[in-house]
């Protein structure tokens, strides 16, 4: 599949990224390339074959509902490009 | 109250909080109402570097439900990334199911006692464990830009149980809600108390219209922020009328140019739903599997232990009442909607008094009544079913007249006295049938002229003698003094035969 | 032996030396802060030296084992940790302009394996921006140079790990390996290098860069000391869901066994075009020197090793995007100065007024989105976000299946491969690298070469089997050449074995760079 310039403008909103044209031309011009070599995939038969999504096959994991101690909100929000003595804050949230 | 040239079809999307101590995938606790940004750690926040430990809990409430829900249970299932950005999401993707839900097609059953509509199965699509977000707020007081945001929720245990579009009405609708709710209370995996976000509601609803082309269906259209079951009714019944207004209007049908679904949200004060602004590439969520959870393997010999350990549920009871107990489907119905607790309270005071019929409608009327006005739930209620069982065993015995039972009754559910206690202090005396029978005789040969009129078929002339007792013993049931008094009547007269 | 200097010393070495009273951890400590002093500023392995917290927990070590206290395993011992794991109180940035003030109020698992054995942590090393990369240039914060060469890289991700040791500026480091990361720098810089077992050290607090092929591992100047550093690391994590149950062996007692009657088997399809010529050669002559210790060499074949490369690049990249998401100026991390993005924002509105364009504000240009996007534009280099747009393509609608579901598909291929290959053979050798150190600048404009550069690495982290670099030569340029071994799943002791008997017949491993 070969990608265009259109494709990588919707992908960078997908992914909340806004790049410059000449970034968007590069983006372009290397992603299709690497796209291209991906497709090199596609002579593999992979019928019947079960996807492999983790490297271990470890099932049922749980841990036991019981309750540890949460951070102290000042290290919580300590982090915070933002914030005030009880929230992180961000610009308005539009709509609901 | 439908027009008839069209049907009405609903399904309902029921995101449920479990009822764990701590969040799905950290110990953080769920208690609702901390102050913002208590409850949280590396895990919820989302930090660099913190991974996720599905909670054991959690997992078998859900499994509990969709097995309640007659749901299929799959014996592998995964969990999936759904991504995309709010800034109450912290990791950009929110922990859910997408392809390999934990349970799907299920069915739980719905029924109108007083017939509204027939009973019928509604299908459960699927059942599936989620991730909570946080919550943003809007800071309108300080007029300022900015939101605010408290992750306090963020990774509460959710399970979104999805109906298949099977509900034909706004009734129908409200009655699965009720059943489910009813359900999940039995089951007791969650408090689903919709003030506190425990049991949130979204519906998609378009109609069938009827042409001479043949059934057309109108565009879907998914109501959001219905803060109540009966909010849920008349969203449905407004989207209902407006959708068939548009119908005629426009012709769009499903699918057709403009008959995207869309979304509006409920306004319960002006009682109508408004539309809302579409989420840009909204659809796009690129789920994958969460590489840092483990799939969870479940066997046959879980699901059995599961199953057996589910207790009695809700149709099941009503059921029982009616075929164990004698009392109508109607009365089933309101006892097992009050709750497992109020079910347990009805079978102990039937099975001590022997008479489940007088339980039920004591219960329905009386305990009922006097739980909503204190607004009481049944295991708090002072008086015992086995005090209650004592006091309907006296009326049964006619030893105390309803409406004297009653403040008797009252009396108990104020001060929690047992009977004896509060008839004492009522100044209140069960009348024993000797007591009452010597009373009548004495009555009966001071008055010739009533016990003359009876004989010459006249047995309303009883009547004189009921105030009579009364004013000689208060306590004298007026039911049983005139039964006794007949009786005795007639066996003078036979005796003079 | 007595006249050598600390920074020679190996770690076990150190360790035997501070137990027995020769040293102090104080000693220890500020002779490699000394080193630091002296070639961190040509080498620039670390963004973050320690080293008044160094001494005086050092101080403490010393203390305690002075007062006959029990102490751990590493007591006194430096470590250099890669800033891509979380260290409560100091900042972990991911050598990234998104987390440069980023201070985790918690420690990773594996730094809190290493202050239960009483390591010194000296200080965070530098690295390829949030670990993507093979040469640590997509590093925002430092560049990193290779002792051998200054004007070459390091290798990378972990460039820094494995330059420190190269420099004689820590005995021990730890890194991460998602697809090689551990191993290719080892190998450009003439260390040791080990990938575990996936699910054998824990990752939590490992910040992510593809989940389900990222691994925390050691890196150390000789077999040995990666046996023991590997033993620390090791071990169950609950609050891993990845993690491997299980106990750990006892490597450092285990390394120094031989193995009788090694099967080593090497790669058909691992020597060919490419490969550079020199390091075919000093592959090949390591080779001989197993067989000469009695192994036996079996050509295998690997047939879907040409597809592990694309099939890593979508399933990494498609996690990054994902892990990498939560980096949207909210919570932590950068944001975009706010005040100049609404004002850009104010004033394109009007610009389209004027030319009666009028838009309302939708969601694509909210303030909201707009502060998204611009926070992680600004936030990230070139390199990750060539990789988070590659992956939200792959998973993106209509491309999932064709890439993804693909890919999941073609690894496990892969691992049926391994599978069959250690049926036939104990472990697996051939080169970590198909050269040694690039120039710096070399491949930072063409992805798809650098990409290409992960040839023989990637597929251990697809599999999930363990794999670790060990020097087996200099290039005629005098730069080091790195064989890789790997092994079945949980196998460590046995190639940690396989590299100390090479190692005690060659020379390679003790070979220093000039001027270091
Ligand atoms: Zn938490």
């Amino acid at each position: 599949m070969s990608l265009t310039r259109q494709q990588i403008v919707k992908v960078s909103l997908l992914a909340r990224l806004r790049l410059r044209d000449d970034e968007l031309d590069r983006m372009t011009d290397q992603l299709d390339q690497v796209v291209s070599y991906m497709d090199l995939l596609a002579e593999v038969d992979t019928e019947d074959v079960e996807p492999m999504a983790h490297a271990v096959e470890q099932t049922n994991v749980f841990a036991e509902d019981r309750e540890l101690p949460s951070l102290d909100r000042e290290a919580a929000l300590s982090n915070s490009p933002k914030r005030d003595e009880q929230c992180y804050r961000v610009p308005a949230v539009l709509g609901d | 109250m439908s027009d008839p040239s069209y049907e009405i079809v609903i399904g309902l999307e029921v995101h449920v909080q479990l009822q764990t101590a701590t969040k799905l995938f950290c110990r953080c606790s769920t208690r609702f109402g901390a102050p913002p940004n208590t409850q949280t750690c590396p895990v919820c926040i989302g930090l660099p570097g913190s991974l996720p430990v599905m909670n054991r809990q959690a997992f078998a409430l859900a499994l509990k439900t969709a097995v309640a829900l007659n749901c299929q249970i799959p014996g592998f299932t995964k969990w999936d990334r759904k991504q995309y950005y709010y800034p109450d999401l912290p990791k950009g993707y929110q922990i859910s199911q997408f392809d390999l839900p934990m349970s799907q097609h299920g069915y739980l059953e719905i029924n109108d006692a007083k017939g509204a509509f027939a009973p019928k199965r509604v299908g459960i699509l699927r059942a599936h464990l989620e991730e909570d977000a946080g919550k943003s707020m809007h800071d309108e007081l300080a007029g300022k830009a900015d939101s605010r945001i408290d992750l306090n929720r963020t990774g509460t245990p959710l399970l979104e149980i999805v109906s298949q579009p099977d509900m034909r009405s706004p009734q129908e609708a409200r009655a699965y809600l009720t059943e489910l709710k009813l359900l999940l209370t039995y089951l007791g995996v969650s408090d689903c108390n919709m003030q506190e976000g425990s049991l949130r509601v979204d519906a998609n609803i378009n109609l069938h219209v009827a042409t001479s082309q043949g059934t057309v269906a109108t565009p879907i259209v998914e109501v959001k922020n219905m803060n109540s079951f009966r909010a849920v009714e008349r969203a449905m019944a407004f989207e209902a009328t407006r959708q068939f207004d548009v119908w005629k209007d426009t012709r769009i049908a499903l699918g057709a140019p403009g008959g995207h679904k869309t979304t509006r949200g409920w306004d319960e004060q002006a009682q109508m739903t408004r539309p809302q602004r579409q989420k840009e590439e909204s659809s796009d969520y690129r789920y994958f599997p969460d590489p840092d959870l483990a799939p969870v393997i479940v066997t046959d010999q879980q699901l059995d232990a599961v199953r057996a350990d589910l207790g009695e549920l809700p149709a099941a009871l009503r059921t029982r009442l009616q075929t164990e107990w004698g009392i109508d489907a109607y009365d089933a119905d309101v006892i097992v909607n009050q709750g497992r607790a109020f079910v347990d309270y009805f079978l102990a005071l039937a099975n001590i008094s022997g008479d489940a019929k007088r339980a039920s409608n004591w219960m329905q009327q009386d305990v009922l009544r006097v739980l909503n006005e204190r607004a009481l739930t049944i295991d708090l209620f002072p008086v015992s079913s086995t005090s209650l069982a004592q006091l309907l065993k006296t009326v049964q015995q006619g030893e105390l007249d309803t409406s004297r039972a009653r403040d008797v009754f009252n009396a108990m559910a104020e001060s929690g006295d047992s009977m004896p206690q509060a008839m004492q202090s009522l100044g209140i005396q069960a009348v024993h049938g000797d007591e009452l029978a010597d009373l009548c005789r004495e009555l009966l040969e001071a008055n010739p002229s009533v016990v003359a009129d009876v004989q010459a078929g006249k047995d309303k002339a009883i009547g004189a003698l009921i105030g009579q007792a009364k004013r000689r013993n208060p306590n004298a049931n007026p039911n049983q003094v005139r039964q006794l008094c007949l009786e005795l009547i007639r066996e003078q007269g036979s005796a003079q035969e | 032996m007595e006249s050598m200097s600390i920074h020679e010393l190996t770690a076990t070495e150190l360790i035997q030396r501070l137990e027995s009273g020769d040293l102090t951890s104080v000693e220890v400590v500020r002779s490699f802060l000394d080193r630091i002093e002296q070639f961190d500023e040509k080498v620039q392995a670390f963004l973050r030296v320690e080293s008044q917290r160094a001494l005086s927990d050092a101080e403490r070590i010393d203390q305690r084992r002075r007062g006959g206290d029990p102490v751990g395993r590493l007591a006194g011992l430096p470590v250099a940790v890669k800033d891509v794991i979380c260290t409560e109180g100091q900042p972990t940035t991911c050598a990234s302009r998104m987390l440069q003030h980023f201070t985790p109020p918690y420690d990773a698992t594996v730094i809190r394996r290493l202050k239960q054995a009483d390591a010194i942590l000296i200080g965070k090393t530098n690295m390829d921006e949030f670990a993507m990369g093979g040469t640590t240039e997509s590093s925002t914060l430092a560049t990193t140079c290779n002792p051998w060469d200054l004007q070459r890289v390091p290798g990378g991700s972990s460039g820094g790990a494995a330059a420190c040791l190269a420099a004689g500026m820590a005995p021990l480091s730890i890194g991460s390996d998602t697809g090689g990361s551990i191993r290719q720098p080892a190998s450009f810089c003439g260390v040791h290098g080990l990938k575990p077992t996936y699910g054998l050290v824990s990752r939590y607090g490992l910040i992510a860069f593809a989940s389900s092929l990222d691994q925390i591992g050691p890196l150390a100047r000789n077999a040995e000391d990666l046996a023991l550093l590997l033993e620390v690391l090791a071990g169950h994590d609950p609050s891993d869901s990845t993690s491997a149950n299980l106990p750990v062996p006892e490597y450092s007692q285990l390394v120094s066994q031989p193995l009788d009657g090694l099967t080593l088997g090497v790669v058909r399809e691992h020597f060919g075009e490419g490969l550079d010529s020199e390091v075919q050669a000093a592959v090949r002559e390591a080779l001989r020197v197993y067989e000469s210790l009695g192994a036996t060499v079996k050509d295998i074949s690997l047939p879907h090793s040409r597809y592990a490369i694309a099939t890593y690049y979508i399933i990494a990249c498609c996690e990054a995007s994902s892990n990498l998401a939560r980096y949207d100026g909210v919570h932590y991390g950068y944001r975009t100065d706010e005040a100049a993005m609404l004002a850009d924002l104010v004033a394109e509105q009007r610009a389209l007024a004027s030319r009666g364009e009028a838009t309302a504000l939708d969601d694509i240009d909210s303030p909201l989105v707009r502060m998204y996007r611009q926070t992680r534009s600004e936030g990230f280099g070139a390199e990750v976000k060539r990789r988070i747009m590659l992956g939200t393509y792959a998973l993106s609608h209509g491309y999932y299946d064709a890439y993804y579901v693909k890919a999941l598909k073609v690894r496990r291929l892969i691992r049926n491969d391994f599978d069959a290959a250690f049926r036939e053979v104990d472990l697996i050798a051939g080169p970590v690298a198909p050269t040694p150190a690039y120039r710096l600048g070399e491949k930072t404009e063409d992805p798809l070469a650098m990409y290409l550069g992960d040839l023989y690495t990637v597929s251990a982290n697809l599999a999930g089997i363990c794999a670790l670099s060990v020097p087996c030569g200099l290039s005629s340029d005098g730069l080091p050449i790195g064989l890789q071994l790997q092994g079945p799943p949980l196998d460590e002791q046995r190639l940690l074995r396989a590299a100390r008997m090479y190692q005690a017949v060659t020379d390679w491993h003790t070979r220093r760079p000039e001027g270091f």
